[in-house]
């Protein structure tokens, strides 16, 4: 595999793991608040559906941005209210935004624009376009440096470099700051928290909020970002790796990346059977790498890499004692 | 009371008659719905084109969920409706079922075989229509790549891929082919990212014309070749129009005809197996407004060259669901 190669696969391979950094950061802001969400593929699934039909509408990318962040804000409160407020069962809760998503994002699709569960192409400013970084092109023949910065770090749209920038965001509010600490002794025992005088319910509704944010920007890149467009079940099991992820990772912000990276890294591998022949010498069946993250998470839940342990309060509903 | 009765009971004897004598043909549309710009729709035109030249009715029904197939058979046939047209592999089951209660009906499936005396199967010979496709790509390849996308890897869409692949080497036999599936399940349909990251990999190895043959993936697949400024090649229907002066060609399936014959049959309509390809106008090239400026005099001529040798047979295009290999590609 030569240099250039490489790069063309690390840079498929950013493209593919942002959607799953975001779909994972989300379910990690919610898991550690103790709120369980199988519902990450629905909820991007409506901001898909919401952003590209808005932008379309609009002909502004950042509206349709705002439309589906909207959207999955709306389906994160049905989850909220069902989890929390009705202590519902959160994976059933999940599942049903899930089909929800699956039908009602497909049925307005066609009753808008009448083109079988689609929204028209986005073009110009109704879609996110690649941004060059600064000196990109004048870096270009430098030596190994130079194709790096060009090829493989500029030319994404801007949530690209916003879901990077989350990671560390996600760590310091997570680890450094009152509210995250907060946030996560909500996940672990939410009786202490309520105990010292903070709302449990509170707490967890401004967590789903967050995940539902961030499920927003990752749907709406999908739809104005890496397509033109919102096609029927376009996340295609994304948000389930996402989860598959999360669970990798130890519910934890850094690795977290790591774990969206390796997986988005094999998918992107599975994109190139050529180069994996070429460098191996053997030929390696494609169906084995789109199977290796599910795999992968299953050697870390048997517990041979390490325990994970998931947050001890989630799943389950909070009950005041009377 | 009795006055009543009698009255009620000579009303549906009417209604019963009427409907019998009515014989209106039918059509049940997939879950796609009649609008869907592809498979769909085309049946829906097919039926309208019927109704238009002839001046006659037809019933119809979208259905809404994969439990009303056995139902809506059966409501259609119950009210005398014949022929009962369906489009889509899917209503296999549920004709299997019903097609023996209704002796006197005739059914047509599209896309599948299904044995019954009063069962008409309709497959395309979507090779021959790729093998056209295949052709015209390798002639307007520069780098001499072509690429191949497919949805879900199941033999039906190595078929299309097959043919493709013989077309370009029957042109250029340095071609080099890239192929990708998108997946295993059902997703792979409708994984259009999936599609532009294929896309970007296969122009990374060369390619500069790529057909897909992947349902909702494919608009991914045609929307990222248009952005990288290279030519692609839809599928089913005529996707020339999604892209204009960026898409080569589409490989269609000409489902509207099927339709339109065996609604023109009526009652009388044939059962059996029938096999839709070049040589009856089941499968072809789209050629129109969009696309005029990319296929040059030359490229048509020979395409066409090529068509009428497959209807005449002189020129089989392989099949691969007959026996599963492929010797002009691997997959």
């Amino acid at each position: 595999m030569d240099y250039l190669t490489l790069l063309q696969v690390l840079d498929s391979t950013l493209r593919m793991s942002t959607p799953l950094l975001l779909a994972c950061l989300a379910g990690l802001f919610s898991e550690r608040a103790g709120i369980f969400d199988i519902g990450l593929e629905g909820k991007m699934l409506v901001a898909a559906f919401l952003s590209g039909a808005v932008a379309f509408v609009s002909g502004s990318v950042w509206i349709g941005l705002l439309a589906g962040i909207g959207g999955s804000l709306a389906m994160s409160g049905i989850h909220g209210l069902a989890s929390i407020t009705f202590r519902g069962n959160q994976l059933i809760s999940g599942v049903a935004i899930n089909f929800l998503a699956a039908g009602l994002t497909v049925l307005a699709a066609q009753s808008w624009f009448a083109q079988g569960g689609r929204t028209p192409s986005l073009t110009g400013a109704a879609r996110f376009n690649a941004i060059e970084l600064p000196f990109a092109t004048a870096l270009k023949d430098v030596p190994v440096i130079g194709p790096l910065y060009y090829e493989l770090i500029s030319g994404h749209t801007i949530l690209v470099y916003v879901a990077l920038a989350v990671v560390p965001l996600s760590w310091w509010v997570l680890f450094r700051t009152r509210f995250g600490l907060r946030l996560r002794a909500v996940g672990e025992n939410p009786a202490a928290v309520d105990t010292a005088g903070i709302s449990v319910v509170r707490l967890r509704f401004t967590a789903v909020a967050i995940c539902g944010v961030l499920t927003g920007i990752a749907g709406a890149y999908m739809a104005t970002g890496l397509q033109a467009g919102f096609i029927k079940d376009m996340t295609a099991g994304r948000g389930y790796i996402a989860l598959a992820a999360l669970i990798f990772a130890k519910w934890r912000p850094w690795h977290a990346l790591t774990a969206c990276l390796l997986f988005g890294f094999l998918q992107a591998l599975a994109l190139r059977p050529d180069v994996i022949e070429s460098t191996l010498h053997i030929k390696v069946q494609v169906q084995l790498l789109d199977a290796l993250p599910y795999i992968l998470t299953v050697i870390i839940l048997a517990g041979f890499v390490g325990r994970a342990i998931p947050p001890r309060a989630g799943g389950e509903p909070y009950v005041k004692e009377r | 009371m009795t006055l009543m009765t009698k009255f009620l009971g000579a009303t549906a004897a009417l209604a019963m008659t009427a409907g019998a004598a009515l014989a209106d043909p039918a059509i049940i549309f997939d879950l796609g719905g009649k609008f869907d710009k592809s498979f769909n729709e085309a049946a829906f035109n097919g039926a309208q084109r019927w109704a238009d030249e002839t001046g006659g009715t037809f019933a119809e029904v979208e259905l809404q969920s994969d439990a009303q197939r056995e139902q809506a058979l059966r409501r259609f046939a119950e009210a005398g409706n014949n022929p009962i047209v369906m489009t889509g592999f899917s209503f296999a089951t549920a004709l299997a079922d019903v097609a023996p209660d209704y002796p006197d009906t005739k059914f047509a499936i599209i896309d599948m075989v299904v044995d019954g005396p009063n069962v008409r199967s309709v497959v395309f010979n979507e090779n021959e229509g790729s093998y056209l496709v295949g052709m015209l790509a390798a002639m307007a390849s520069k780098t001499g790549t072509v690429g191949f996308i497919g949805g879900m890897d199941i033999p039906l869409i190595r078929k299309f891929g097959c043919g493709y692949a013989e077309g370009a080497l029957a042109v250029n036999p340095d071609a080099k082919i890239i192929a990708n599936m998108t997946g295993t399940t059902p997703t792979a349909w409708n994984d259009p990212v999936k599609g532009s990251e294929l896309t970007q990999a296969q122009i990374a190895q060369g390619a500069d014309v790529v057909y897909a043959a992947a349902g909702g993936t494919g608009v991914g697949v045609l929307q990222t070749a248009a952005d990288a400024g290279i030519l692609s090649i839809g599928v089913d229907s005529n996707q020339n129009y999604m892209h204009p002066g960026q898409v080569l060609t589409s490989m269609m399936k000409r489902v509207d005809n099927a339709v339109y014959d065996a609604f023109s049959a009526g009652v009388d309509m044939e059962t059996g197996f029938f096999a839709m390809g070049v040589a009856n106008g089941g499968v072809g090239y789209a050629l129109d407004d969009n696309n005029a400026s990319l296929i040059t005099p030359e490229m048509k001529a020979a395409v066409d060259e090529a068509a009428a040798k497959i209807a005449s047979g002189e020129l089989v295009v392989h099949d691969y669901m007959s026996d599963e290999t492929c010797s002009a590609v691997q997959f």
